[in-house]
């Protein structure tokens, strides 16, 4: 995804909001793919996605959330529309309506706050029983492959819903880890756990595969 | 190493423990390419772009910018 400047994305918005309708339509191209899929994973349907979607171009049209340029664009827009996702992913009882995304214990809260590798593939001196595979060698190619994006969407999907989030922002959508923290309300330490878990999951569904 | 790796790789280690980590990363080959599986995780999932819009929803945005101007907000 192209990443601006956010002064141009900025004067986008204010051309937009005064009534020029192709600053909008740049906008909407450049911004509507990564945030369906964002809106996507906090309700159950495509439809749903995309009133979301829709609802947070008109809150940005409104003006109703300043954006002030103290984050970046992408970061102000991307917390608009999780608010909204959140609100209606409670709403139709898909998503459990954790307070914040921010607050609440960063361990257990999703179910899985063990090891993020098998313990058994450990030694009793903590040395690896079962070593990781060097990737290097040959599946090179087929981490490129279509297939190996197959496999990391399907490790991403069956996530908990806050890994999921972190991991689509921090390394699909390519936002810093401060501004995952600003648009979700995380600590430091909870983006990172979050992070690592999901990151852990994907390199693990990997390795399956690619092991097979 | 395992559980550090993430910080590792966020740059959120202390300095001496960064020195340490990475001391044991060279001379440990499992560790090692633990790491690289992770650098090349991140590769894979750093090139999956999201769906293209569907035109009808393109079309359905963009009709919302017509709205919000006939509602004179």
């Amino acid at each position: 995804m192209p990443s601006t400047p956010a002064a141009d994305d900025q004067s986008l918005v204010e051309r937009a909001q005064a009534g020029d309708e192709e600053a909008y339509a740049i906008l909407v191209r450049r911004y509507s793919p990564a945030m369906m899929r964002l809106a996507r994973m906090y309700v159950p349907t495509a439809a749903l996605a995309e009133d979301v979607v829709q609802e947070t171009w008109v809150a940005v049209l409104r003006g109703i959330e300043r954006f002030e340029g103290r984050s970046s664009f992408k970061t102000w827009l991307f917390r608009i529309l999780v608010n909204r996702a959140k609100t209606r992913g409670v709403r139709e009882h898909r998503s459990i309506p954790f307070a914040s995304l921010g607050s609440g214990g960063e361990a257990g809260e999703d179910g899985d706050d063990g090891p993020t590798v098998d313990p058994e593939r450990f030694g009793r001196d903590g040395g690896w029983t079962s070593a990781p595979r060097n990737w290097e060698d040959d599946p090179e190619q087929a981490l490129n492959s279509k297939e190996a994006r197959r496999i990391v969407l399907e490790a991403i999907d069956t996530l908990p819903e806050r890994q999921k989030v972190v991991i689509t922002m921090r390394d699909l959508d390519g936002l810093s880890s401060e501004e995952v923290r600003n648009a979700l309300d995380l600590s430091e330490t909870n983006q990172r756990v979050l992070l690592h878990r999901a990151r852990a999951k994907v390199r693990t569904a990997l390795e399956d595969w690619i092991d097979a | 190493m395992v559980e550090l790796v993430t910080e590792y790789l966020e740059g959120a280690l202390a300095p001496a423990d960064r020195v340490r980590f990475e001391t044991h990363i060279a001379a440990c080959a499992h560790c090692s390419a633990y790491l690289e599986q992770m650098r090349m995780t991140l590769s894979v999932v750093g090139h999956i772009e999201p769906d293209e819009l569907d035109p009808k929803v393109e079309r359905d945005l963009l009709d919302a910018f017509e709205d919000w101007k006939a509602g004179g907000a």
